[in-house]
């Protein structure tokens, strides 16, 4: 990747498989589900990086691997040129004060017996803020998303709306003082109009503080409104990354271009250009040899059932992609790739 | 599902193992066991004897082995009462009391069950709050108390039903005839009541979760008949409660003590009372031995019944 | 904090003002402070002195003169001795299902949250007590270490720490699968800190109310040891031994003999209304 020592957060072959049910003695070993596998990726400072992808591709996965709830298998997460929970690196704890996350689910996020002020202020008071002090200010964080403190501070989470629970959350991640915000579906609950109103809210926030988020979501229009980059997940794997211009306009993995071709349109003058992916994707514990991607690819070739491409620049650097009818190599130089590893 | 079951085997045997040691430890739990045999004027010699002739003087962990070594193979020792082998009183006193618990679980449990889904059913309405009242009732009473009550009303006062023992003139060849059958009535419902309000009511919940599950309201969309849709309540109630009924028939076994007390029922309960005046540990050692496995094992017949009647019940 | 214009009920304001709408629940709880009260204040409340025997009122029948429920087998008066009875029974009820609440909500909590090899290894030693009846439990405890409050008492906490810490583990593990825990993960908080104010706050409630079943449950095997002599000894006033003494005497005087029962039957009715009532008014979505 050519703009490494640019990029805020980044992410080096990040692996997780989940195993599943329990080794019982001199039976075989319950299979493992491969949630995350060797995903690479960069976010430079200011920017929203935007993570697309079928539900079950890993796109929360790597979310919570980032944060640390839970513990890659391998790989590196590199904040700010610090390694986390390496040596000479950040710890988790520093970690957290660098980047939060915001959940999908609004309501179960809260806990329901917590007034929200409270809520605000218990990620500081655990780190070792005065709770006096941080109650105090978790009435500024209040007003920094848009909820009057007058009104909500002693409220609990049942009494409040989705955007407004949604806001606490937000306001929530910004008590710890985060340059980096995690997104998980923040917005896919809510309804359409309070979505908007939450997005401008999250691009108002991100000017006002400087933020980089990384913003995960299944909803492709609100993706390509909110990034500058784009990175396409299929079955744990990065398969397309590249700028919102480049990657919505000219799409070079075959499963990007089916997500965009199957995407609704209020354009009746808009047909479709390729067919749209059929069926489920494969399941994970026993993912398909090769291109992960093969079983449902019109464009698959023997190459593609045999050996899984790699994640690398198409004619423009910045755009990367993981097919091999999109890249420059040729088959011959992947089997020699494939031997050089090998011995 | 060959695994499972290995599995649920696995698992069952160190609780199996666990239960051995517990019930091994009771014995020293009360201190000294050799304080209730021995006389006062006991000299330091006989004191010594006695112990070498129990095993008393080996290290406990010896002590374990040989009594689970015995166990295994149904020697359970000797009656410090009786002079008789413990496995001999106590294989006796089990068919007695397993004569009880399949009475009660074959005329209570079904009853139970009925009306459980009776309410379920009609949950809101009166045959539900009839029906959880007396439940609640049946859960709250305490049976040996019940017990002494019916015998008043039906023994001492209506003078209709034999009180004591299980047949006429204390005979302990049990045989299905009507004579018998009346000396079965009283402890039958002594011994139930508690786990009848229990089944009833798991069943009631049951039933009216599942009622008010989507799928049932798919089905009568469907068009499908009411007795068709109370197949799929029962078949999708039957798990749970295949539970609740496998712990009450290990109630029946546990609980019997008090109703066979009452009832001069020659069981296992009664012969725990009696160890337990007379101190006679052995007894008390074999038949809680035997009663808690007895409930490991059923435990492993629910799971794994459970888990033939909803492939989904896999436990891990 | 005030300045506040519309403060909002809070949860337990909500669960007080739909138990206030429930008389059935309000009825137990009466009862079961009055019957609180007169074992507090037996000796004021007590007509005569609980262990005054004469054998001249030996089982005088109910509303005999001054024995206005009659006399036990001693001739002591039945009134004063099922007031001082409840003594022993609230006490055997009640303490031993508290500690083993601390006992076992400490447990299931630590195994439910730790997870993992701590979690088998607390919940499989729970299972082996789980093998046995609760009844049988109690009996083979009490039979072994011999008679006696603080034994029973002993028994009885025994008893209850497995169901308990199982209701507690498979609660903290509910919660812990929440998304609110993991946020608070995020916001860097410690195990204990979450344990704190997130795990006990939303699982107190439910462990709660599942003890106070428990309490009938206690007094109904409590009162069960005395009956076989394996509580309290005479001539301590208690419910289940007096049942037990009374028993020889169901044909001279049956009534009499059943009135101990009376009081174990309502003081359990009592507290399992109760948890019901609690139990559903509780029970709020939020």
């Amino acid at each position: 990747m050519a703009k490494i020592d640019k990029s805020f957060v980044k992410v080096r072959n990040l692996k997780k498989y989940f195993q599943t049910g329990t080794q019982i003695p001199f039976l075989k070993k319950p299979p493992a589900v491969k949630a995350v596998e060797n995903v690479s990726f960069d976010v430079f400072k200011g920017e929203t990086l935007g993570v697309v992808g079928e539900s079950g591709c890993g796109k929360s996965t790597v979310a919570r691997l980032l944060i640390q709830l839970i513990k890659p298998d391998a790989g590196e997460i590199i904040i700010d040129g610090l390694a986390v929970e390496k040596r000479g690196g950040i710890s988790t704890r520093d970690l957290r004060h660098r980047m939060q996350m915001v959940f999908q689910d609004s309501y179960a996020t809260l806990n329901p017996r917590m007034p929200i002020e409270e809520s605000i202020a218990f990620g500081p008071i655990s780190n070792g803020k005065k709770p006096s002090e941080a109650m105090l200010e978790s009435k500024h964080f209040m007003d920094q998303v848009g909820l009057d403190p007058n009104i909500y501070l002693h409220r609990y989470p049942h009494e409040l709306s989705g955007g407004q629970r949604q806001r606490v959350n937000i306001a929530r991640a910004l008590a710890m003082g985060p340059e980096v915000i995690i997104l998980d579906e923040a917005v896919s609950a809510l309804d359409k109009s309070v979505e908007a109103q939450v997005l401008n809210l999250l691009t108002d926030l991100k000017s006002d503080l400087k933020l980089t988020y990384i913003f995960i979501s299944h909803d492709l229009n609100v993706v390509k409104y909110i990034s500058d980059k784009v990175m396409v997940m299929y079955l744990g794997e990065v398969v397309e990354y590249g700028t919102v211009e480049d990657v919505y306009n000219s799409p070079k993995h075959p499963y990007t271009e089916a997500l965009l071709a199957s995407q609704p349109s209020m354009d009746p003058s808009r047909k479709l250009k390729t067919v749209p992916i059929t069926g489920d994707p494969p399941n994970p514990i026993n993912p398909p040899s090769g291109c992960k991607f093969h079983t449902r690819c019109p464009k698959v070739t023997d190459l593609c059932r045999t050996v899984n491409p790699k994640l690398q620049s198409t004619d423009n650097v910045d755009h990367l992609t993981a097919c091999h009818l999109a890249s420059n190599v040729t088959e011959v130089d992947v089997l020699n790739a494939q031997k050089g590893l090998n011995s | 599902m060959f695994s499972y079951f290995i599995k649920r085997l696995l698992y069952a045997l160190p609780i199996a193992i666990g239960v051995t040691v517990f019930v091994f430890s009771l014995v020293y739990m009360g201190g000294d066991p050799l304080d209730a045999v021995l006389p006062d004027d006991a000299t330091a010699a006989d004191v010594q004897e006695i112990k070498e002739i129990y095993g008393f003087d080996k290290p406990l962990p010896v002590q374990y082995i040989r009594w689970l070594g015995r166990a295994i193979t149904g020697d359970f020792g000797t009656s410090i009462g009786t002079g008789l082998p413990v496995a001999d009183e106590l294989g006796r006193a089990l068919v007695n009391t397993l004569i009880l618990a399949i009475c009660s679980a074959l005329t209570g449990f079904p009853f139970a069950v009925f009306l459980g889904t009776l309410a379920g059913y009609n949950h809101g309405q009166r045959a539900d709050k009839i029906v959880s009242g007396f439940a609640i009732t049946g859960v709250s009473v305490p049976h040996y108390w019940l017990a002494i009550v019916m015998v008043i009303v039906f023994s001492v006062e209506l003078n209709i039903l034999p009180s004591l023992g299980m047949g006429p003139g204390g005979s302990e060849d049990w045989t299905l005839d009507w004579a018998h059958a009346k000396h079965l009535i009283l402890p039958v419902i002594g011994g139930s009541i508690i786990s009848m309000g229990i089944i009833a009511r798991s069943m009631r919940a049951a039933v009216a979760e599942i009622l008010n599950q989507e799928f049932v309201r798919a089905l009568r969309s469907k068009g499908l008949s009411e007795s068709r849709i109370a197949y799929h309540v029962m078949k999708n109630a039957l798990p749970s409660i295949l539970g609740v009924v496998g712990l009450e028939i290990g109630s029946l076994m546990g609980g019997s003590i008090l109703i066979e007390t009452i009832f001069s029922w020659p069981g296992a309960g009664f012969l725990l009372n009696e160890a337990i005046f007379r101190r006679d540990l052995p007894v008390l050692q074999g038949t809680i031995l035997v009663l808690a496995m007895f409930f490991v094992i059923l435990n492993l017949i629910v799971d794994i019944s459970q888990t033939f009647v909803d492939k989904r019940i896999i436990r891990t | 904090m005030s300045a506040n214009i519309n403060k909002p009920r809070t949860y337990w304001q909500s669960v007080r003002s739909r138990l206030r709408r429930d008389p059935v629940t309000l009825t137990c709880a009466g009862i079961i402070i009055g019957i609180v009260l007169l074992s507090i204040f037996a000796p004021l409340i007590a007509p005569a002195n609980p262990y005054d025997a004469n054998m001249m009122k030996r089982l005088a029948p109910i509303g005999s003169p001054g024995y206005p429920l009659g006399a036990d087998e001693l001739g002591r008066d039945m009134l004063s001795r099922l007031i001082y009875g409840g003594r022993i029974s609230l006490i055997m009820g009640l303490v031993p299902v508290f500690i083993a609440l601390i006992i076992g909500a400490s447990c299931g909590l630590v195994a439910g949250y730790v997870g993992g090899r701590t979690n088998m290894l607390i919940m499989r030693t729970m299972d082996i007590f789980y093998a046995f009846p609760s009844i049988m439990l109690a009996i083979a405890i009490s039979g072994a270490i011999g008679a006696g409050i603080e034994n029973g008492l002993l028994s009885l906490t025994l008893v209850f720490i497995p169901p308990i810490t199982r209701v507690s583990e498979t609660i903290t593990v509910q919660i812990k699968s929440l998304d609110f825990i993991d946020a608070a993960r995020a916001s860097g908080a410690s195990n204990s800190r979450i344990i704190l104010s997130h795990i006990i706050v939303n699982a107190l409630g439910p462990i709660f109310i599942y003890c106070t079943s428990l309490v009938s449950v206690s007094i109904i095997i409590a009162s069960g040891l005395s009956f076989l002599g394996l509580g309290v000894s005479p001539p301590e006033a208690d419910w289940g031994l007096m049942l037990s003494t009374l028993r020889q005497s169901i044909y001279v005087n049956p009534w009499v003999c059943a009135l101990p029962g009376v009081m174990i039957f309502t003081t359990s009715l009592c507290f399992n209304l109760m948890s019901d009532g609690l139990r559903s008014a509780m029970d709020m979505k939020m």
